[in-house]
């Protein structure tokens, strides 16, 4: 008997932990976030929007990003998402919560006002949250998610070290930055310095290069498996992994270094370059507040086609088309992309802001990315994204060059294997 | 689990059955098998260095030695710092950074202030020694739990026991051997098989040193089957290394026991 209690004790505690609350309208709004940075500022501006409306909004944060993403899904199966939350993943993951009927399609709430809100916001920001006509996901076309502030990713140069090293510019031209590696290297300084340790940003100074050297339809082209990765454009690509590598361009230990860290030996000027987003600013900020630097896009190594930078959307909010507080968050959302709290968020996060307005409150470093925004593009506004385990094999090979393990040549046929194979894989 | 695992699923939306698909992927999967490899190593150091490091301070501290207690506290901080903060200084310790011709590193600046430059290395961005850095801060970290554990076996042995072997005219060793050894049999199988469960799952110190990985390096199982779920979207084969995982350590702890109990007959 005892047996029998305990073991349905067991089962209800079970079932009952997968079981999610019944939600009824109320006056507060839950918003999770993972913006380590801003959670101060999001709890003042949700202060004051109790003030103005009444409705109280409850900012929780949860950190890393990795780890919100994890809980973001879990809540998803789990069926316990807040009312506003981001969804820090690919495209298609995107388009599949989109199809469980977890994210509000906002269309209408942005096409409101003869489209006022929309034309609030720039562009390159909306277009991370916006499924166009004919998407790959089959999604139905609209804007899905609420952009809140706006970033990309470029070179950072110190100029104190530069100037130190004889240099009196930021190098234009891939030849220059060589150039400018080897005057720092002769005076002791580290010329380079980027969170590799994390991948994603090894993988995005290459897709820098991959758009300069071969442009936008043959990379694409490859994804599709059009052309192989054996492609000498493609061997091109990571034989500036190679060439930087041979040249000393790197701080020792780069293949490990978290972001944070690579944060730190800029801030603390133990190398002259970094490749960063412009949320840097705030960390260099917080770091070393005398730290004096300018911002470059990554110099180009060929004329064929305009190098391109990763931007766009730096944080966008979702609605969960479940919640019972649908309208109020919507409202919220907007309340937050208002010129107002766009510069309060710009001036206290150091962050680029969504709204148009609202750039003019930005500092002159924060403006200098800005510039930038124009040549930006990111995987989630291109028409295919490559198969994850494709990436996985070509950043860790980007690593392996970095290392002095691997050649460009042999890395792209192990990356080009896991291609194929990924290829048979789709098909069956 | 198990279930999940028979399916393809990216952690949202539709799942599909796919039969056995993932673990005959994974039979296959070399990675993997290099990543249980590498954390076979990591738990082999820990069974040798970290577990005989605890068992000779275990031995001294249970000897009528100055400060012990003082020692006792002072070998129990490494197990309850956490793994990001011993990551974080581990990190800062064996930097290979230099800056204004001064290494960053404490091991490196100690290195070459010592006169021994020839031995600064990039500790962690080079294959040959990564992994046995991560191997030896796992067992930094670890020793203390398998030491509190030893301490308090060797305490409840009884004191005439070794009075008697004395009596006997046994030496120090002969004492370590047959009285020691035996009577902390069953603490020495715990250390072990906590050790063995401990070091096959670590992961956080190993994010914590060297982030995403040093290429496939220094990938163990708990980061792969990360890597499966929340990089490349592959809940179900996840869910497929995770069973095959589980099953392999479940396998070790009967194997150890089995041996422990063979041990002790003999």
């Amino acid at each position: 008997m005892r047996a029998l209690v305990t073991g349905l004790c067991c089962l209800a505690l079970v079932f009952g932990a997968g079981c999610s609350k019944a939600q009824k309208p109320s006056h507060k709004i839950l918003v999770w976030h993972w913006m380590t940075d801003r959670h101060e500022t999001f709890l003042k501006l949700a202060e004051e929007y109790k003030k103005q409306t009444g409705i109280e909004v409850t900012v929780e944060l949860f950190a890393p990003s990795d780890a919100y993403s994890q809980k973001i899904i879990a809540a998803a199966q789990a069926n316990v998402l807040p009312d506003v939350y981001g969804i820090l993943d690919k495209k298609s993951i995107f388009a599949d919560f989109i199809k469980a009927g977890l994210v509000a399609d906002l269309s209408a709430a942005f096409a409101a006002d003869n489209g006022a809100w929309e034309r609030s916001l720039f562009e390159k920001a909306l277009a991370v949250d916006r499924f166009d006509y004919n998407n790959i996901y089959g999604i139905k076309p609209g804007i899905y998610g609420v952009p809140i502030d706006v970033t990309n990713m470029q070179m950072l140069y110190n100029k104190k070290l530069l100037a130190k090293a004889g240099i009196q510019n930021p190098p234009k031209t891939y030849d220059e930055f060589i150039k400018a590696v080897e005057a720092l290297k002769r005076i002791g300084i580290a010329p380079f310095v980027s969170g590799w340790g994390e991948l994603w940003l090894a993988d995005c100074f290459a897709s820098n290069y991959a758009f300069n050297i071969m442009g936008e339809d043959k990379v694409m082209a490859t994804f599709r498996g059009q052309v192989p990765y054996t492609d000498p454009d493609w061997i091109r690509v990571l034989d500036i992994f190679r060439d930087l590598r041979d040249k000393g361009a790197f701080l020792d230990g780069i293949v490990t270094k978290g972001n944070k860290y690579a944060e730190q030996d800029f801030a603390l000027e133990r190398a002259a370059f970094s490749f960063n987003g412009s949320w840097g600013v705030n960390v260099y900020h917080d770091m070393n507040p005398n730290l004096e630097y300018g911002v470059m896009p990554p110099p180009p190594i060929s004329n064929a086609f305009h190098l391109k930078i990763w931007g766009g959307a730096g944080s966008s909010f979702v609605v969960n088309a479940a919640s019972a507080n649908k309208d109020k968050a919507i409202a919220f959302l907007q309340w937050l992309t208002a010129v107002g709290q766009q510069v309060v968020l710009a001036k206290e996060t150091k962050n680029l802001p969504a709204n148009r307005e609202a750039s003019s409150s930005i500092s002159p470093v924060l403006e200098e990315f800005a510039k930038g925004m124009e040549q930006s593009t990111h995987p989630t506004v291109w028409p295919i994204n490559e198969d994850p385990l494709v990436i996985e094999a070509f950043d860790k090979g980007i690593q392996a060059i970095v290392i002095g393990e691997k050649t460009p040549a042999q890395v792209a046929a192990d990356v080009q294997k896991v291609k194929v194979r990924q290829t048979a894989k789709g098909k069956r | 689990m198990f279930n999940l695992s028979l399916h393809e699923w990216k952690g949202i939306g539709p799942k599909h059955f796919v039969g056995l698909a993932n673990f005959q992927e994974l039979m296959h999967d070399n990675v993997w098998w290099d990543s249980m490899g590498h954390a076979g190593y990591i738990t082999l150091i820990a069974l040798t260095l970290q577990n005989a490091l605890a068992f000779a301070l275990a031995l001294a501290c249970d000897r009528e030695i100055r400060m012990k207690r003082f020692y006792r506290v002072i070998f129990f901080i490494p197990p309850v710092l956490s793994e990001v903060v011993v990551g974080i200084l581990w990190n800062w310790i064996l930097d290979a950074g230099m800056q204004n011709g001064v290494h960053i590193g404490l091991l490196n600046h100690l290195l070459y202030t010592s006169g021994l430059p020839q031995l600064v290395h990039n500790w962690l961005g080079d294959p040959k020694t990564a992994l046995t850095c991560i191997a030896i801060v796992h067992s930094w970290k670890g020793f203390g739990w398998g030491f509190i554990m030893l301490l308090a076996g060797l305490q409840t042995i009884d004191r005439q026991l070794y009075e008697a072997a004395k009596v006997d005219g046994a030496g120090t060793w002969k004492t370590f051997t047959n009285v020691t050894i035996p009577m902390m049999l069953p603490v020495i199988l715990v250390v072990v098989i906590l050790t063995i469960l401990g070091s096959m799952q670590v992961f956080v110190l190993i994010l914590s040193m060297v982030s995403k990985g040093l290429v496939f390096h220094t990938e163990v199982p708990v980061t792969r089957i990360l890597s499966s779920m929340s990089g490349t979207n592959q809940f179900g084969y996840a869910c497929a290394q995770a069973v095959i995982f589980g099953i392999i350590l479940v396998c070790v702890s009967f194997a150890v026991k089995k041996l422990s109990d063979k041990a002790k007959q003999a």
